[in-house]
Order: C-alpha cells, then sequence, then structure tokens
C-alpha cells in the first residue's frame, strides 16, 4: 500500500527532473507507446511506461533500483513516438546519471562498469581507445578474456589500433568533463 | 380473381448471389392470382420503379409484391410506385429475401426455396389485402413542455419562437432546473447561472410561453395532433397575482433549518420559499410538510408581515385541462441512491459527498457564497479526492456510462485548485471519457496544468481517522495499492431518470429502456421521437447528457414539434384495429392491454328480438392506436381485427407457406 502524499512533486529529485525536462512528468497520459515500441523492454525490471507512472506517483528511489535506465539504450523510438511529446529518452538518461553518481548498479553491473570504463577512456585520451576500452573493461567486470578470439582477426584488418589516435583536444574534454561535473543542471539529479 | 405483379429485386449481389432469381421468377409467374412476374437488379431504382409503373398499367394490375429487403426501408418507395400506377400502397407488400433470406443462408437451393415461399405467401396476402386510408386527424396549434430544466426551456422558446403557443410545466417553485445550481461549466468555465438565467428570463417574457411552475402533468387522453393533458397545479399558499416576491415572507419564517432540495442538502431553506435568489418566477411557496401552521394550526407569521395579503392558507391543489398538438417530454435526471454502496460510507462521514453537492458549494450563489468547506468542520479541505464511476459502468447498480461525470469531476479539481490554491486534487478513474469539442483539451489542462493526480481504479474503501477520510483504492497503472488520507471525498453518483419517470411514462404512454429512461424511437435515425406519435424527447430523461447535448436535443425536439404543427391535419397510417361491436362482450381485457389508451369503454343499442338493447362494447379511438395488435391477440372473443393485418390476409399468408409442405406430402 502506497500512502500517497499531498504534494508527491515536492520530491526534490523529481522537481528538478521535471524542470530540466521542460515539461510536467502528468504530461504523460500511460498510454503504453513508448514501451510497445522498446526494443529492450523485454529484460526491463519496468518497461518506460511504469518507470514513469512510479515517478508520477512519487516513488523516485524505487525508480532508481530497477535496472530499466541501465538497460536503454536511448534509441529514442520512445520519444520519437510519443503523442503527448514526452522526453522519456531524457528520463532515462537523468535515471543513469543520478544512479551512476551515487554509484548504484541497481542488478545491471556490467552495464554500469561499462559506462565507466567509457567515460574514463575518453577522458584520458580525448577520444575513445578501443584496446585501452575492452582490457580495463574485462579487467573491471571480472571477465578478463571476453571477446579476446575477435582481437587478431581485427587487428589484420586494421580495425583496431593498437596505440591511442592522435588528433584529439584533450583540454577540451577536459572541460567538459569538468563541466558537465560541476556546472551543467542536469549533473545535478 | 386479383391480378399481381411480382417485381423480384437482386439488390446488386446482396440477394442475387444466394438466391437464384430466374427461378423464382419462374416459380412466381406460375402462382395463382399472379399476372405477371420479372426480376432487376435494383428495383428501387428509377428503372427499376419505372418496370414497376409499366408492368401495372400494361398488365392492369390490383396488386403488387416487392420481393426485395426489408419494408423497414423501401416500403415508402414502393407504395409510392403503387399509388402512381392507381393501385391502392396498402395492396403493395414486400417480401423480404435479403435481411430474412440471402443474408442469413449460404445455400443456393434453399435459399432459392425460401425466397419462392415468400413471394407465395405475399402474394396470397396481397390477394386479401383490403384497399385502405389513411386517417387524417385536424392538428391543435399549441404545445406542452414538462419539465423546465434548460432542454426544457430550450426547447419551449425555440417553440414559441417559430410562432406557436408553449405551455411549460416545471414541479418545482422555479425553472432553470439542475443547471440552475451548477457552478462553472465544462470546457469553457463560463457561469451557469450567468448563461441560463437570460433563457429563464426570456421565458417569464416571452407572449408565447405560459409557465406552469408548482405544477404536475396528471393525465393526458388524445393523440398526436389532439392531447388532453390535465395539469395538477400544487397550492402554493401563496396568491400570485398579489406577490410581489418581496422576500418579507421568508425573512421572517420561523423554521429556517429545513435542508434545501435545490442545495441538495448543503445549505438550508425556510418553508415557505423560493428555491434560489434567481427563481423564475421569484414567487414563493409554502411547503405543507414542514410549515408549522400547518403542523400545529399556530404561527402565520408570513401572513402577518405580508404588506400585500398574498398569503392564502386556504388554497387547494387545482386541475386544469389544456388542448396541445404535441408534447415535449424533458424531465432530467437524480443522483442514483448510493448509500447502498456501503464502501463509500456516504451518510455516515459528512465529508463525503456527491458531485451535485460540490457544485452547490463552489457556486457562487450557494449556501456558502463559493467557498468549498468540509461540512464536518467547516473548515478548507487541501487534499480531496475525486471517485468516477460510482454505480456507473458497475453491473450491481447501473451498466451504463452517465457521460457527465469525466468531465465534471476534471472541472470540480480545475475549480478547487483556483480557490484553494495548495490543494491537491487526486481522482479515482477507469478510463477518462472526454469525447465533445475541447473537452480533451480541458482534461489535460486538469491534469498537466492544474495538477490534478488521476489515479487508474476504483476505491475500495473509505474510513475516518484521525479527523481526515482515508480513501483506499487501486491503481492498476502501477499495479499498487495506493491509499489517499483525505479531507472531502466527491462521489461522481450514476445519473438515474428524474424521479417519477416511470410514473410519467405510464400517463404518456411512452416506454422507458431497462434503466427507465424514455426510449426514443430509433437510437441513431429517429433520436428525438418516441414511438408514440406526437411525443418527444429532450435532455437526460432519455440518456445521461451534457448542458450543449440537452441544449441541442431542446432545439431538435422543437424543429419536430413545430414541424408537425405547421400542418393543418395530420396523416396516420390506417392499420389500427377494429372492434366488431355486434360480438363484443366488454370484457375490457383490450382496454387492460393498451399502452396507448385507444380501445375507449361505449355502448351500443341493438335490437334484439323486437326489444332494444343497449350493450357496453369496447370501441378504438383511431387517433390513439398505434397498430401494436396487443388488443387483437389478448380478446377472447376474436372480434378484434386490425386493418392490413386482418385474420383473411393472416391466415392466407400462412396457408402460402403451407402450400410447400402440402406439395412435399404429395412428391412422397
Amino acid at each position: 500500500m502506497i500512502r500517497l502524499n499531498r504534494t508527491p512533486k515536492s520530491s526534490a529529485a523529481i522537481a528538478r527532473m521535471e524542470e530540466h525536462l521542460g515539461h510536467p512528468l502528468s504530461q504523460c497520459y500511460q498510454c503504453g507507446k513508448c514501451s510497445a515500441g522498446c526494443p529492450a523492454a523485454y529484460t526491463m525490471d519496468e518497461p518506460p511506461n511504469r518507470v514513469i507512472r512510479f515517478l508520477q506517483l512519487g516513488l523516485y528511489d524505487r525508480v532508481l533500483e530497477q535496472n530499466s535506465y541501465w538497460v536503454c539504450s536511448s534509441c529514442e523510438t520512445c520519444t520519437a513516438r510519443c503523442p503527448r511529446n514526452v522526453e522519456v529518452k531524457e528520463i532515462m538518461e537523468l535515471l543513469r546519471h543520478d544512479a551512476y553518481r551515487r554509484g548504484l548498479t541497481s542488478g545491471e553491473r556490467a552495464v554500469f562498469v561499462f559506462h565507466k570504463t567509457f567515460l574514463k577512456t575518453v577522458k584520458w585520451f580525448g577520444r575513445l581507445y578501443e584496446p585501452g576500452l575492452i582490457m580495463l573493461n574485462n579487467l573491471l567486470s571480472g571477465h578478463f578474456f571476453k571477446d579476446f578470439a575477435a582481437v587478431p582477426g581485427m587487428l589484420l584488418k586494421g580495425k583496431l589500433k593498437l596505440f591511442p589516435g592522435r588528433g584529439a583536444d584533450n583540454a577540451a574534454v577536459r572541460r567538459i568533463f569538468k563541466y558537465s561535473r560541476e556546472e551543467a543542471p542536469r549533473g545535478e539529479v | 380473381m386479383a391480378r399481381v405483379g411480382v417485381f423480384i429485386c437482386w439488390c446488386g449481389a446482396n440477394i442475387a448471389s444466394t438466391v437464384d432469381m430466374e427461378k423464382v421468377t419462374e416459380a412466381a409467374a406460375k402462382l395463382p392470382h399472379v399476372v405477371y412476374a420479372t426480376n432487376y437488379k435494383y428495383m428501387c431504382s428509377d428503372p427499376g420503379q419505372k418496370t414497376i409503373l409499366d408492368a401495372a398499367l400494361e398488365h392492369k394490375l390490383d396488386g403488387i409484391v416487392v420481393a426485395a429487403c426489408s419494408p423497414r426501408m423501401h416500403e415508402p418507395t414502393f407504395r409510392a410506385v403503387a399509388a402512381e400506377a392507381g393501385i391502392n400502397p396498402y395492396r403493395m407488400q414486400m417480401a423480404n429475401i435479403r435481411e430474412q433470406c440471402s443474408w442469413v443462408h449460404g445455400d443456393v437451393d434453399e435459399a432459392t426455396a425460401k425466397a419462392v415461399d415468400a413471394v407465395r405467401m405475399m402474394v396470397a396476402r396481397v390477394a386479401q389485402s383490403l384497399a385502405l386510408e389513411p386517417i387524417k386527424v385536424p392538428v391543435t396549434k399549441r404545445a406542452l413542455v414538462i419539465g423546465g430544466g434548460i432542454a426544457g426551456i430550450q426547447a419551449a422558446l425555440d417553440v414559441a419562437d417559430g410562432g406557436v403557443e408553449t405551455i411549460l410545466v416545471e414541479r418545482t417553485p422555479s425553472i432553470g432546473g439542475k443547471m440552475a445550481g451548477l457552478d462553472e461549466t465544462f470546457p469553457t468555465l463560463d457561469c451557469s447561472q450567468c448563461i441560463l438565467t437570460p433563457k429563464m428570463v426570456d421565458a417569464s417574457r416571452s407572449e408565447l410561453i405560459k409557465l406552469y411552475t408548482y405544477c404536475e402533468v396528471e393525465k393526458v387522453d388524445g393523440a398526436v395532433g389532439n392531447f388532453k393533458v390535465t395539469i395538477r397545479k400544487k397550492a402554493k399558499y401563496v396568491n400570485t397575482e398579489l406577490c410581489n416576491g418581496c422576500g418579507d415572507c421568508w425573512h421572517k419564517c420561523p423554521y429556517k433549518k429545513i435542508p434545501s432540495e435545490f442545495d441538495f442538502g448543503v445549505g438550508n431553506r425556510t418553508a415557505i420559499y423560493v428555491p434560489f435568489p434567481q427563481a423564475v418566477p421569484n414567487i414563493p411557496v409554502i411547503d405543507r410538510e414542514t410549515c408549522v401552521f400547518f403542523k400545529t394550526g399556530k404561527c402565520r407569521a408570513c401572513e402577518k408581515f405580508c404588506l400585500r395579503g398574498a398569503i392564502d392558507f386556504e388554497q387547494e391543489d387545482e386541475f386544469e385541462e389544456v388542448e396541445v398538438g404535441a408534447i415535449i417530454v424533458a424531465t432530467g435526471y437524480d443522483l442514483l441512491d448510493h448509500t447502498q454502496m456501503g464502501e463509500f460510507r456516504y451518510g455516515a462521514i459528512p465529508d463525503v459527498i456527491t458531485g451535485l453537492q460540490f457544485e452547490r458549494m463552489s457556486s457562487a450563489s450557494g449556501p456558502t457564497e463559493g467557498k468549498i468547506l468540509r461540512p464536518s468542520n467547516g473548515e478548507e479541505p487541501k487534499v480531496v479526492v475525486f471517485v468516477h464511476c460510482v454505480g456507473s459502468r458497475d453491473e450491481n447498480y447501473k451498466e451504463y456510462c452517465s457521460k457527465i461525470c469525466c468531465m465534471y469531476s476534471a472541472k470540480h479539481a480545475v475549480i478547487l485548485k483556483h480557490r484553494i490554491h495548495d490543494a491537491q486534487a487526486y481522482l479515482f478513474y477507469i478510463d477518462v471519457r472526454a469525447g465533445g469539442k475541447g473537452y480533451e483539451e480541458f482534461w489535460k489542462r486538469a491534469c498537466v496544468e492544474e495538477g490534478a493526480e488521476y489515479l487508474r481504479g476504483r476505491v475500495s474503501r473509505v474510513y475516518d481517522e484521525g479527523g481526515k477520510v482515508i480513501v483506499e483504492g487501486q491503481d492498476t497503472l502501477s499495479g499498487e495499492q495506493v491509499e489517499v488520507a483525505a479531507d472531502l471525498v466527491v462521489l461522481a453518483t450514476a445519473v438515474v431518470p428524474a424521479k417519477g419517470s416511470e410514473e410519467l411514462a405510464r400517463i404518456l404512454g411512452i416506454s422507458t429502456d431497462k434503466d427507465g429512461f424514455f426510449n426514443e424511437a430509433h437510437p441513431k435515425l429517429r433520436p428525438v421521437d418516441t414511438a408514440t406519435g406526437g411525443i418527444f424527447l429532450a435532455g437526460c430523461c432519455q440518456a445521461p447528457k451534457d448542458i450543449p447535448e440537452s441544449v441541442a436535443q431542446g432545439s431538435a425536439a422543437a424543429s419536430k414539434t413545430l414541424g408537425l404543427l405547421s400542418k393543418e391535419d395530420i396523416t396516420r397510417e390506417p392499420t389500427v384495429a377494429v372492434v366488431d361491436p355486434l360480438i363484443c362482450t366488454g370484457c375490457w381485457n383490450c382496454v387492460n392491454v393498451c399502452p396507448f389508451g385507444a380501445p375507449e369503454k361505449s355502448e351500443i343499442t341493438i335490437t334484439v328480438d323486437g326489444k332494444k338493447v343497449t350493450r357496453a362494447v369496447s370501441n378504438i379511438n383511431e387517433a390513439k392506436c398505434e397498430g401494436c395488435g396487443l388488443c387483437v391477440a389478448t380478446c377472447p372473443g376474436n372480434c378484434i381485427d386490425q386493418r392490413g393485418f386482418s385474420d383473411d390476409q393472416v391466415y392466407a399468408e400462412i396457408g402460402g407457406y403451407l402450400e410447400r409442405v402440402r406439395a412435399a406430402k404429395n412428391s412422397d
């Protein structure tokens, strides 16, 4: 039994989320169009429309405990099709940011680790460095030899560069990281 | 021998794909009485009609059978063709070989055989048919409107606008109906009274509209074009000629705590009262049930203070008979008595109210002057739960959707936010039905802009705890049980026909549906007519509807009325029942079964053995008979026959079918 508070929107996290989205969550009328077209919904704890429903009821922490936003691949089919113009993908994005900051893996450690290593390599090298990403990701996820069989072939065909490429403006990338961590409104969710 | 022509229609492939047209034509041509038979792709088309006309003249036909669709579709078409050919239209019969044959059968041989049967039966019937002439009745150019709500007021105004005198009967002391008590109206939020009162004033000012307030229809005799209506004028105990509506009487009335019917008990009235300040007419009535004088013989305060001497305790109910040509029924609605639905604790918890009570509270001219307050302690509610579908869409109570509740609940949520800015509305609903111009947009405004919280599911339990009303229910969208600690609970209770509708249906001789709403003649094509000629419907008495729809139906009923009353006389179907007075025994079975009051008790004087004898017999009033045949079937002496459906015709028709049985026996 959920006791609905007098003002569920008083939840600060949800209020900030609505501010960032530019529309109240009540904009969603629960038609389910987002979930109907979601390619990842089958593996989510709750499909996208349920995620929004729980947020409408003020159950923010409960949503963070579910894996839905980690499984979301940001394909934006939901956002493109929403008849009420709800920023569904953006909602998932904001949840990921908050979960990442709090270190919540919500049953999807592998996804969480991938996000972490991806961002780390970009931060270190100014652009994506694939061998570094693979090694770090395998190391942190514990799947040490995952996908190693594909490495020789990819090297031979020139699909994998052994050393980080040049040309990235490292300083600019660092500024982006700094900005998003310290100043961007979305980072505050 | 009659000279009958048979015309068989393909109806494109509708009939021809299942029924062998040539075989039916061949068989028809061989039937007794038949002098000509043919078939055509579309008999109802212009060339098809010409085929019939030419054949009728060429073969000197005196009867026609058209084997085609249901007579409900094209009977008037082919009757007109018969008339043009100089044949009495009632000697044209349709054999239905589409709805009752080709559409419901697959086997060509069997369907063809059945079509031949149908043709054979109708030929036999036509051969026995008498020529009939339509009945003509003169029309009384005056209309009666029963019910002075918005639908009735609109109907009366429109009929009067057409130059026809209108009598508007209203059983409460003022016209205005439920709409007069509403606050703002969806979806535009314009003030209900502000848009209604000009119409009320127009109705009272119109020279062609006679207001009969505090009156009821007691009895209706006659039929379309000529109704005789008895109106009971309930005693007001106030001389309406002398009273100027100054209000001294109701201010001095010592008995002030009578729950006001107009306010649904939210406010009080005195024993002598006008229901609301803008009442039309602004003349008070004394409620005999609650007046102290009528109970104890003492008081007379109103009489003492009335400077014009208008109080008259000696008044009694009066009856007046009026003649009208048409009647518009606009008796409106009431709310379901939902005290039987225990889960809402209505009546047990004072802070559980109905939507109409909420309207009276939020209405600027209501008992709280527009302040929304908790009935229990008079404080402002901060959390209000609105419950949709209370008794509606529930097979234990009312199966139908009450239609207006979704929108008025959304409106209530918006009004709540406007009056109490920090209040929160929760609405338990099953579906939101917002079909109407600007309705969906209004609902979106309620939930997105005004922050109303919608919970999809029914309420399971309401109880009070620590000064709050706890509402438990289901949110099926999250799959969770939810509860709200509310200050006020507003029930959107099912709309039911106004009290007394059943009795009025009996008086008028019109039918009701299973829920007691008056039946329209056809749900799509005749939504304003009843099955009884000259009686029309407007507003919620036919089905739940909102203000725009009630107004539209009021105008539609007025238009139908004006159409009817614009004629000097009206034509009725001659297929009415006829009594043979020589064999009638006066058992009155026919009088008892007739839903239209057509059989009348009368007398005839006959000579038996040289002596004059007066006997009581039944006589059918042609103007009232709708040709349903109930009396014909009921008469134990078989002395009632129905024109167009006489025993001779029906037996001939059955005989036509039995021909097939006989033929089958002979071939065995």
